[in-house]
């Protein structure tokens, strides 16, 4: 009997069976709804668990950098609405600021108010399409129409100003193209005070569902030294409980004169950067009201000339983008088109993060994990 | 809408007459042409303002100190701080830099390049370091002739990986010790760098595009 035993199991063991584990390896992506873009990761699998992770990027790249060079120094805003396409307000707020840096000139006080406004309502977009597609991706289909509902409402606020949706470009270089329409402020201000009770209903469906807390809590732990070492910003940086926000950090605008708190986690895993991303948007509502409670008189253009010129040098902006840092590495020639225009796109960076964070979990919760990084392709590829 | 429109179209429409007088006047006199007084004034101010200005500090003097003849200049500009290194001591000042007690600079934000052709050492690659300690920045440079690998500091920043990849990709610098140096954005048997000043913004690699797309031309 013994033998037979014996026999049967160096049989296994001689022939690869379903006894042998080996790894696996698939491919997630280019084309899968839960990698938000075409964005392609290679998984390691021992059966469900992910032993590794290899991002391959690129796919939508368009040469923004290279764009930048070939062009007035205006030329290159509309460029830039296609980085960060659900937070294009963001992506112009950083090149203006830059180019004004290297120009030296302020901006007046309502334009700054004004790009404060439209830069958290963008805010607040951006992580409403956030925690729509990533409650999709976990499975909760509901939350998705609720955010887009209230995403709309700024859209539309939005199309009246910028005559954009989506591609928004009304910052320039020393302040803004249009001044408000009629009836902006109190538009603005009827969405901040209908969202609190909306962030309320998001909470209510997911903070204690314990499907949602099943697939969040302790998935994708990110601890705070690792995020600084792999260089994470943004909510996801701030999740981990690191303390660091560009806009408390290296104020700029008129945020030094603004009262917000910056949230922070404390597991650094995905239903920590949910807090926060929802105390992010409750915080974006406060700047909002309070700027326009604030919003000068004035003009909205700075003198800056006609012909943008800057003088030779070279100048790193950094911004608080919805995803974390955006910087801006402009280096003028002393000419009318910029001699190099690097942009620090947050999501880029924080994509590094990803391999460290899937080790040891299972497939689905790459989803979750993809998801709760909060990348835009389009930023990631330039 | 059509508002809108209507007034894209007035700022949009300066530039070609404003951009053609400058040449025909002398430069100093040069900018728009509607209010020379201010604009004069302005420029005065502006080219003050990105003048670079020597620049130390306790950090500056402790990298002079420990490591001889490794600061080429460290200067001020746009009130941002910068130090020119020496390319073989990258690495030690580096060490330093993230480790010491003045300004532990632990987070690396980016690294990328800047590329000069016509100077013998062609590409700047520029480290731009935060240190949360003291909220501060600076960034760290190096100049690069062609050819020339530099060591990766993929060891001292994770983050540097994917950076020092695109640098690579872009500019075709090479860093020694990178764990996995290929291209990021640009697929694999891609010829040329883009981001080099010598690359067209209308080439590419035509022969990679027949092979793999079916295609005569991408463009």
């Amino acid at each position: 009997m013994a033998d037979v035993e014996e026999k049967v199991i160096t049989a296994l063991h001689d022939h690869d069976t379903f006894l042998d584990s080996s790894e696996l390896i698939i491919n997630m992506g280019p084309q899968h709804p839960a990698t938000h873009g075409v964005y392609r990761v290679r998984l390691h699998l021992d059966g469900e668990k992910v032993l590794g992770a290899e991002s391959y990027i690129g796919y939508l790249h368009r040469g923004v950098e290279k764009l930048g060079e070939h062009g007035d120094y205006r030329h290159y805003g509309p460029i830039l609405d296609r980085m960060d396409y659900v937070a294009s307000v963001s992506n112009n707020l950083g090149y203006c600021e830059a180019v004004e840096k290297l120009l030296g000139v302020q901006i007046p006080p309502r334009a700054q108010y004004l790009r404060v406004i439209l830069t958290e309502l963008q805010r607040i977009a951006s992580h409403l399409v956030w925690l729509g597609t990533h409650a999709m991706d976990i499975g909760a289909m509901t939350i998705f129409l609720y955010c887009f509902r209230e995403r709309e409402k700024i859209l539309n606020i939005f199309e009246k100003y910028f005559g954009a949706r989506l591609t928004t470009n009304s910052f320039r270089i020393g302040g803004l193209q249009f001044d408000t329409y009629d009836g902006f402020e109190a538009e603005c201000l009827d969405f901040c005070n209908d969202f609190p009770r909306r962030i309320a209903e998001y909470e209510q469906i997911l903070s204690d569902n314990r499907i949602w807390i099943g697939r969040t809590r302790g998935i994708g732990i990110l601890k705070a030294e690792d995020a600084i070492a792999l260089g994470v910003t943004g909510p996801v940086l701030r999740g981990s409980g690191v303390k660091f926000d560009i806009r408390k950090a290296f104020p700029y605008e008129c945020y030094a004169d603004l009262d917000f708190d910056i949230p922070i986690g404390e597991m650094g895993d995905t239903y920590d950067r949910y807090l926060v991303r929802n105390e992010e948007m409750r915080q974006s509502r406060r700047i909002v009201m309070q700027a326009i409670e604030k919003l000068p008189d004035g003009p909205i253009m700075g003198k800056v000339t006609k012909v943008i010129r800057p003088p030779a040098g070279e100048v790193y902006h950094a911004i608080e983008a919805p995803k974390g840092e955006l910087g801006f590495f402009v280096v003028s020639d002393g000419t009318t088109t910029p001699y190099r225009t690097r942009i620090r796109p947050p999501s880029f960076v924080n994509l590094q993060a990803l391999p460290p964070m899937v080790r040891g979990q299972l497939v689905a919760d790459v989803v979750a994990i993809i998801g709760t990084i909060d990348i835009v392709l389009g930023e990631i590829d330039r | 809408m059509p508002d809108e429109i209507k007034k894209d179209q007035p700022e949009s429409k300066p530039p070609a007459p404003d951009s053609a007088k400058p040449a025909a006047t002398p430069p100093p006199a040069g900018h728009a042409p509607g209010h020379p007084s201010v604009s004069e004034k302005k420029l005065a101010t502006k080219a003050a303002a990105a003048a670079s200005t020597p620049w130390t500090s306790p950090l500056v003097e402790e990298i002079k100190k420990r490591f001889q003849g490794s600061v080429i200049e460290s200067h001020t500009m746009v009130g941002q701080n910068v130090i020119i290194l020496e390319t073989p001591s990258l690495i030690e000042v580096c060490k330093f830099v993230r480790e010491n007690e003045i300004m532990p600079c632990d987070y690396l934000v980016d690294v990328t390049a800047v590329d000069y052709p016509s100077r013998e050492k062609r590409f700047d690659v520029v480290y731009v370091l935060h240190s949360f300690k003291m909220n501060e920045r600076v960034r760290l440079k190096i100049y690069v002739a062609d050819n020339e690998t530099i060591p990766s500091v993929t060891a001292i920043w994770p983050t540097a990986n994917w950076l020092e990849r695109e640098v690579f990709d872009m500019f075709g610098i090479k860093f020694s010790g990178h764990p996995d140096l290929k291209r990021i954005l640009l697929p694999e048997g891609w010829k040329g760098h883009p981001l080099r000043k010598d690359y067209h913004l209308q080439q590419m690699d035509d022969e990679w595009v027949k092979a793999n797309l079916n295609i005569e031309t991408g463009q």
